[in-house]
């Protein structure tokens, strides 16, 4: 009896959160569906369902299919860029060497900062100018006698979304570079031991052994990257304001809402993204509570 | 072993210093340019080492930035003690007294994690500019935005404390049971004690990532109650602000978080973990 009393009131404790969750996330959800199938479009709500509307107007928008090609590029060069970096790093901090902490913690740091503030410096850093107005990372490399690498960064035409893909690098990948660690640091050193007393070289321990065996970081990582990359916006924002060339659905949405009114549309946008994210997410939610519970 | 191995594991600070100077490089420019005086800065001279440690760019963007760090103070430190709060809860009761359906409950908790915000958006500031709080209204204003990271934070605080607290022995609760104590008593006696350190690691995600955002600061908030990340967006966007200006104004926006970083690194990277699930 006592028990089942004390079941209800730990009920009633995440009761308000419940609540708060069941709103501000499901029941937002359902109503900006609702506003995506509506023509909402102007200061005043108006929920007249026009049906798909909305969605098929996007698929056919021009601006929307830079920014589904814009995000497409980011996103891979994005992943590629953090697992690469930050695998490599981690094997490079696994070796045991004098000063991994403080590697580690400098690896880290942009993990900390926004990227509003990250944008803005590497505005600076990338800052496109030529010829005798050559200043940031240009003038570095020129410096170095290294004037092969000086480009337009963000400003090349048609690829200038690529180069995004590099200050979002510099902000993430200790984060890979995290989860990776904890993943190598989490193999028994008594299997490397064994591997070396059958001869094995430390190249072929880590391409034989380790590396398969934190294959499930890879695919924690590349969900995780996934879903942030969606969500960068404020870092092209904030480095090139807002222009065509770099568009991406996040910043269309917002622009398309908040400054356009157009609401319907605006809605339609999140929801797609909305859909992107959970194809990933979901399974993911699901294999990590299923390990949980076997173990 | 040899001696020959123990030099080849030394060229491997090679790359590692290499990475450093990656990451540190933008700190160095923020740094670099916010200590030289307005005399001194150019483009053409920007990697260059200031002659003196000049003040006038930190002053100057201080006086700019100043009105908004306050409201970013106003808004993280309550968000972020009253989410951990929330979390700790949370956490106990789904943790250890499973009520029917929990299991349901949390992952539904966490999908909210992981959606993106623009799937939310316009419901949200619909919703804010409704909602009035005695006369208060939220939309505009810094409660709002403390209200909007308080709950869609919920998941990320649940999570980490769930998961802390499933480490705690059952036989410790048993112990309080046998002595009497009650859901609350064994919360109060036994469970808080322990809880600091998952209290440290919650507070201080909370407060760098409210501290960060921007999405919901510039869809929810006005002028008066911008917080940092807005301000300094804006200051960037600018043409009258000289860049000298942009790169301090970006330092002391990053100050906050950055000091919480070197001083309690290791309970961020805990967060940074919780935030992957399991990994």
């Amino acid at each position: 009896m006592r028990v089942n009393r004390e079941k209800v009131i730990s009920f009633l404790l995440v009761l308000p959160s419940i609540a708060a969750v069941g709103i501000f996330i499901y029941a937002f959800i359902l109503w900006s569906v609702r506003v995506s199938l509506s023509q909402w479009k102007g200061l005043l709500p108006d929920y007249t369902f026009v049906g798909l509307a909305n969605y098929i107007g996007l698929f056919n928008d021009p601006r929307f299919q830079i920014d589904i090609r814009n995000q497409a590029i980011f996103t891979v060069l994005f992943m590629i860029g953090c697992l690469i970096v930050g695998l490599a790093l981690a094997i490079l901090l696994d070796q045991n060497l004098k000063g991994e902490s403080f590697f580690r913690s400098v690896y880290l740091f942009p993990m900390a900062i926004s990227y509003i503030v990250t944008g803005v410096v590497w505005r600076w850093l990338m800052n496109p100018a030529q010829g005798s107005r050559l200043s940031g990372l240009n003038l570095l490399f020129d410096q170095m006698g290294l004037d092969f690498l000086v480009n337009r960064w963000h400003t090349t035409p048609y690829w200038g979304i690529a180069f995004i893909a590099l200050p979002a690098v510099w902000q993430m990948s200790g984060y890979i570079m995290a989860l990776y660690l904890s993943g190598l640091r989490s193999i028994p050193q008594e299997l490397r031991e064994a591997a070396r007393v059958d001869g094995a070289n430390e190249i072929q321990i880590y391409r034989h052994i380790i590396l398969p065996m934190i294959s499930p970081v890879t695919l924690s990582a590349i969900i995780i990257l996934g879903h942030i990359s969606l969500k960068v916006f404020d870092l092209i924002l904030a480095v090139a304001g807002k222009q065509l060339q770099l568009d991406v659905p996040a910043i269309y949405m917002w622009q398309t809402t908040f400054d356009g009114y157009f609401f319907g549309r605006g809605a339609a946008i999140g929801i797609l993204l909305l859909i992107s994210v959970a194809v990933l997410v979901i399974p993911y939610l699901r294999w990590n509570l299923k390990t949980e519970e076997s173990l | 072993m040899t001696r020959g191995r123990f030099q080849t594991r030394y060229l491997l600070y090679i790359p590692m210093v290499l990475a450093a100077l990656f990451y540190l490089l933008p700190l160095y420019i923020m740094l670099v340019t916010g200590f030289k005086s307005f005399s001194e800065v150019s483009l053409a001279t920007m990697w260059e080492l200031p002659s003196g440690l000049y003040l006038d760019n930190f002053i100057e963007a201080f006086r700019a930035l100043a009105p908004y760090l306050a409201n970013s103070v106003r808004m993280v430190v309550p968000a972020a003690i009253i989410s951990s709060i929330i979390g700790s809860i949370n956490g106990y009761a789904l943790a250890k007294w499973k009520f029917p359906g929990a299991d349901i409950i949390f992952p539904a908790m966490l999908f909210g994690m992981f959606i993106p915000y623009q799937s939310i958006l316009i419901p949200l500031v619909e919703f804010m500019k409704d909602i009035n709080i005695f006369g208060v209204s939220l939309y505009g204003t810094v409660p709002g935005l403390i209200v909007t990271h308080v709950i869609y934070g919920i998941p990320f605080t649940t999570l980490t404390f769930r998961n802390y607290y499933a480490t705690i022995p059952r036989e410790l609760l048993e112990a309080g049971r046998m002595d009497g104590a009650n859901i609350f008593g064994i919360y109060r006696s036994i469970i808080l004690p322990i809880s600091i350190p998952a209290f440290v690691v919650v507070l201080i995600w909370q407060f760098t990532s409210a501290w960060n955002d921007f999405l919901f600061a510039v869809v929810l908030t006005n002028p008066q109650a911008w917080p940092v990340t807005v301000a300094l967006n804006n200051m960037a966007g600018s043409q009258i602000i000289a860049w000298n200006v942009q790169m301090a104004g970006s330092f002391l926006a990053a100050l906050p978080t950055l000091l919480v970083y070197i001083f309690l690194g290791n309970y961020f990277l805990r967060g940074l973990m919780a935030g992957a699930l399991k990994g």
